[in-house]
């Protein structure tokens, strides 16, 4: 399975990318985590576990709490990947207007 | 005009829509003659080569993008699902053969092109819908994508 077929899975659930929005501005544990959601931490964990199997999500530790914040590279590659897609249509009706104006 | 683009990953959607400055009956030909298509829906430099069209509820469009480096050919198939004159089409696009045969791996997707009047002329709106997260990557991955983009970074290159 490839990394980005990963990446989409982690942030096709919705719990995942509230916590990836969480966690944009500062590291954070679990339990903090846990207390902005109506989840349990074990549900938390979970999540967590798959958003660092695909590197959205790196962890720290600092003391005995586990911290973990976003991994800015990673999610630009998810946000990537359907430029060339977006590319192709503006192409696409760009020469469609060409067209359309031509054959007023 | 400015093309509006939303994708969500969650239903595997992408809506992407435009609008043009034409009434919407010289829109919605440009969409469904075959010679206006091979004017336009192929990026530059690749363009499109029609093999086969029958516009109508049943028929395909069997054509090819043939790219600017010898000959370089990428077919694909738009089959008919519905249409209702000037309002919208629904559409299964996938990549094939040159006979129109799909792979069972080739990846699937369903697109609805909706027509509407608007004060520019003509608003059309795309919603691609994917059969799965699987296709949905397929299709990113295809050789046409990364012809494309490097395509487009040879043109960077020629307007600096």
């Amino acid at each position: 399975m490839s990394i980005k077929k990963d990446i989409f899975q982690a942030l096709a659930d919705p719990t995942r990318r509230a916590i990836l929005t969480l966690i944009t501005t500062h590291a954070m544990t679990p339990t903090a985590m846990a207390e902005h959601f109506n989840v349990s931490r074990q549900a938390v964990s979970k999540h967590i576990k798959v958003l660092i199997e695909c590197q959205l999500v790196k962890q720290e530790q600092t003391g005995r709490e586990n911290y973990y914040h976003l991994n800015p590279i990673k999610m630009k590659e998810a946000a990537d990947w359907l430029e060339p897609f977006r590319l192709l249509w503006e192409e696409r009706f760009n020469q469609l207007d060409e067209l359309l104006n031509d054959s007023k | 005009m400015t093309t509006l683009f939303s994708k969500d990953l969650a239903t595997k959607k992408i809506n992407v829509t435009r609008e043009f400055a034409a009434p919407v009956e010289k829109t919605w030909k440009a969409w469904t003659d075959r010679n206006s298509l091979d004017q336009w829906w192929a990026p530059k430099p690749w363009r499109v080569e029609t093999k086969y069209m029958d516009f109508k509820e049943g028929g395909y469009w069997l054509y090819a993008m043939v790219g600017p480096n010898s000959g370089e050919k990428h077919w694909a198939k738009l089959d008919y699902i519905k249409i209702l004159n000037l309002k919208h089409i629904i559409v299964i696009n996938s990549f094939c053969d040159e006979n129109g045969k799909t792979s069972p791996d080739a990846p699937g997707m369903d697109w609805k092109i909706v027509f509407s009047a608007s004060t520019a002329g003509t608003k059309v709106e795309v919603d691609i819908t994917f059969a799965s997260e699987k296709d949905l990557k397929a299709m990113l991955d295809r050789g046409f994508q990364e012809g494309f983009t490097s395509a487009l970074s040879n043109l960077d290159e020629l307007l600096k």
